[in-house]
């Protein structure tokens, strides 16, 4: 059961009236983080959908205090605020980074390895869309296999997804998550986790996207199960080293009843191009990942 | 008691940034800058210097480091030179249009492809238009004492410094250097306390998306749009010029030392011909103008510290007698000519002085240039200046041509 099942933070840190799209998944999952990190945060963000979402100056639609960062540079900045603010004695902030997939897998990846690899202590979070969705959907190395974007608008996009949560992994850093605004109680547990911890941690969350992904807005919540039903992701901690399956994905590891991929992506308009031997090669590949993440659970 | 020191350019960098109590240094090695952050490195892991070092993996997260952590109200210093001052580009457009008194040292280095290691001042001309005052040194008195007064510029403009000098010819060079003591310089420069900084008890949204008109805020305020942020940069910068003269004088009153200018001049009260540039080059010049003087040629050498803001003022005034100009400078603007010469005419249009002028582009790369051959080229100019055509040239001085 999850842990703060009765003790959500009932304080707003996200005021209604934002200029994310509707169904936005981003939107459900910072809601929450937000009331996890609570007071003494500070925030980082790069140029992204989240921008966009904190809102147009000289007015914001977050209560926590931002500091907009430029795209390479967000894991820096977040050093920068912690080494500011130990210099001027404020150790009790909670620095997060809160970045896209482009400014965590790609442009982002060199400040955050430096980050990690050095243990700064702070939070960076990688909100997973799966592609360049503030520009209008462009192909990331987060981008799946056969999923259409404006940069792969034919041929669809060719490569696997990328293992980001291997590299972070390979950083040896405090603490590794992964969640889901499906799952919001394990969204929360893990932020008031990941914010009690000292060190580097790295948060993942997997946010559908209804322009980005097509599918209808109201859909955000199905989706984002059907992508832990299926195992294209899963949730789980890595503590120390220790790596364990958390909620729903726990539940599946343990009865093996996964469902098939094809229930995730007939459901999305940017697989409506996908081939059935992307469709086998993706169904391969997502089992191979899930034997992977079995064998570190026994291990 | 201040104490005068045999040192490198570099040592007086880093004993500048000691003596301001910087709190937090982030920096990245490159040659020739290197020396400085290891000398930093070594005052902060003994204890001479409290200060957060936070060793980053690339000049783009040096700046990075530099912006938040003075967002949040520290007093930061890093240093570079040449691809990581360029590496660093984004970051010094975010500084200062952030309003952050970062101070840097560019330990100036030339520009691949292809790689060069040695001196020229492409790197830092290259960075002219993203918000920054640049001063010159032309030797490490200089180094030490810009620094110092940089801190007091950036946090009274709330505007970055980048502290500009050669490559080698300062940075690896041994001078003596007089170096205040802590209590003095405590005096000049008080702790930083930023009129704003972003803090976990106060909610706001630093450098959002803008929008090109104004807007109102919550409380119904008409705010700044882009174009009045922009504005008052350029303010700031205009501004910076009266500042860097009174913070040069009252430092001048402590140490005895002139930095009652934003040039410096050499020979010039019955001069004219008069030399001018940046940094080393002009102390070269200095050389030529007394052997030019031993054959009676009235030359003399108006020497640039502040690039920008540009003195146009001052360098009115200190030109206005000029028979001739010679403009000797570590740059090139591809297509046109030197940088600082462009400045330099810009600020005589509409004066009325119309001497001739020859623009040297000298030294690319580190390729040597000596006093005798500024001398050389002064007399060929002379010479070639009588006719009508060579009113306004650009000449590659040793240069295979």
């Amino acid at each position: 059961m999850p842990e703060n099942i009765f003790k959500v933070n009932e304080e707003e840190y996200m005021l209604p009236g934002n200029r994310a799209c509707q169904g936005c998944g981003l939107s459900l999952a910072y809601r929450y983080a937000l009331k996890a990190l609570r007071e003494d945060t500070i925030l980082t963000i790069p140029a992204s959908c989240l921008t966009v979402l904190h809102g147009l100056y000289p007015t914001t639609s977050v209560t926590i205090p931002c500091l907009n960062c430029t795209f390479a540079s967000t894991a820096a900045s977040a050093a920068g605020l912690v080494a500011g603010l130990t210099a001027t004695g404020k150790t009790n902030t909670t620095v997060v980074a809160f970045a896209g997939d482009g400014g965590t897998y790609d442009i982002g990846i060199q400040a955050l390895s430096g980050a990690a690899e050095r243990g700064t202590d702070f939070i960076f979070v990688c909100y997973d869309n799966e592609g360049y969705m503030n520009t209008g959907t462009q192909r990331s190395s987060a981008t799946p296999m056969g999923a259409l974007t404006t940069t792969t608008p034919i041929l669809t996009k060719e490569q696997n997804k990328k293992d980001m949560l291997k590299i972070m992994e390979a950083h040896d850093i405090a603490y590794i998550a992964t969640t889901s605004p499906a799952y919001p109680l394990d969204l929360y547990d893990k932020f008031v986790k990941a914010k009690r911890i000292r060190g580097t941690r790295y948060m993942q969350i997997h946010v559908p996207c209804p322009p980005g992904w097509g599918y209808p807005p109201r859909d955000t919540v199905k989706i984002a199960r059907l992508a832990i039903e299926t195992g294209v992701f899963v949730l789980f901690e890595v503590e120390n080293g220790k790596f364990r399956f958390t909620g729903r994905s726990k539940s599946l590891a343990e009865k093996g009843n996964r469902l098939p991929l094809i229930n995730y992506i007939e459901r999305q308009d940017r697989f409506k191009k996908m081939s059935v031997e992307q469709l086998s090669r993706f169904q391969k590949f997502i089992d191979n990942k899930w034997h992977e993440y079995i064998k570190k659970a026994e291990a | 008691m201040a104490e005068t020191i045999i040192m490198t350019g570099n040592t007086a960098a880093a004993i500048a940034a000691k003596l301001c109590q910087v709190q937090v240094v982030a920096a990245y090695p490159i040659t020739p800058q290197t020396s400085i952050i290891e000398t930093l490195s070594q005052f902060i892991e003994s204890g001479a210097l409290k200060a957060e070092y936070v060793r980053v993996e690339s000049e783009h997260s040096a700046m990075t480091v530099c912006i938040s952590a003075s967002t949040v109200g520290a007093r930061v210093f890093t240093s570079t030179s040449s691809h990581g001052l360029l590496y660093m580009h984004e970051q010094l457009h975010w500084a200062a249009g952030s309003r952050l008194p970062v101070v840097m040292c560019c330990v100036n280095r030339g520009v691949g492809a292809p790689w060069s290691i040695f001196n020229d001042q492409q790197d830092s001309i290259a960075q002219r238009d993203t918000g920054w005052i640049q001063l010159y040194c032309r030797d490490n008195q200089e180094i030490i004492d810009t620094v110092i007064q940089a801190y007091r510029i950036a946090e009274e403009v709330y505007a970055p410094v980048m502290v500009c000098y050669d490559g080698f010819v300062l940075s690896h060079t041994m001078m003596p250097v007089c170096v205040p003591d802590t209590e003095t310089v405590n005096s000049f420069l008080p702790p930083y306390k930023p009129h704003t900084f972003l803090s976990a008890e106060k909610p706001r949204n630093i450098n959002p998306v803008i929008f090109p008109g104004m807007r109102h805020n919550s409380e119904g305020v008409l705010c700044d749009g882009y174009m009045e942020m922009r504005y008052k940069l350029q303010e700031a910068l205009e501004k910076a010029r009266d500042v860097i003269v009174s913070v040069g004088m009252q430092y001048a009153k402590l140490t005895g030392r002139d930095y009652s200018e934003l040039l410096w001049r050499y020979k010039t009260e019955d001069a004219e011909i008069l030399l001018t540039g940046m940094g080393s080059i002009a102390t070269e010049a200095t050389v030529a103008v007394d052997q030019l003087r031993q054959e009676g040629i009235k030359a003399g050498v108006v020497g640039i510290r502040a690039y920008r803001p540009f003195p146009r003022k001052a360098i009115q005034e200190a030109l206005k007698n000029a028979k001739a100009l010679i403009v000797l400078e570590k740059d090139i603007s591809y297509g046109f000519e030197g940088a600082l010469c462009s400045d330099i005419k810009a600020a005589l249009y509409g004066t009325g002085l119309n001497a001739p002028l020859h623009n040297y582009i000298a030294g690319l790369g580190g390729r040597d240039v000596k006093a005798r051959e500024i001398y050389e080229a002064v007399k060929t100019s002379l010479e070639d200046m009588k006719s009508k055509k060579a009113q306004n040239k650009t000449i590659w001085i040793n240069c295979r041509r």
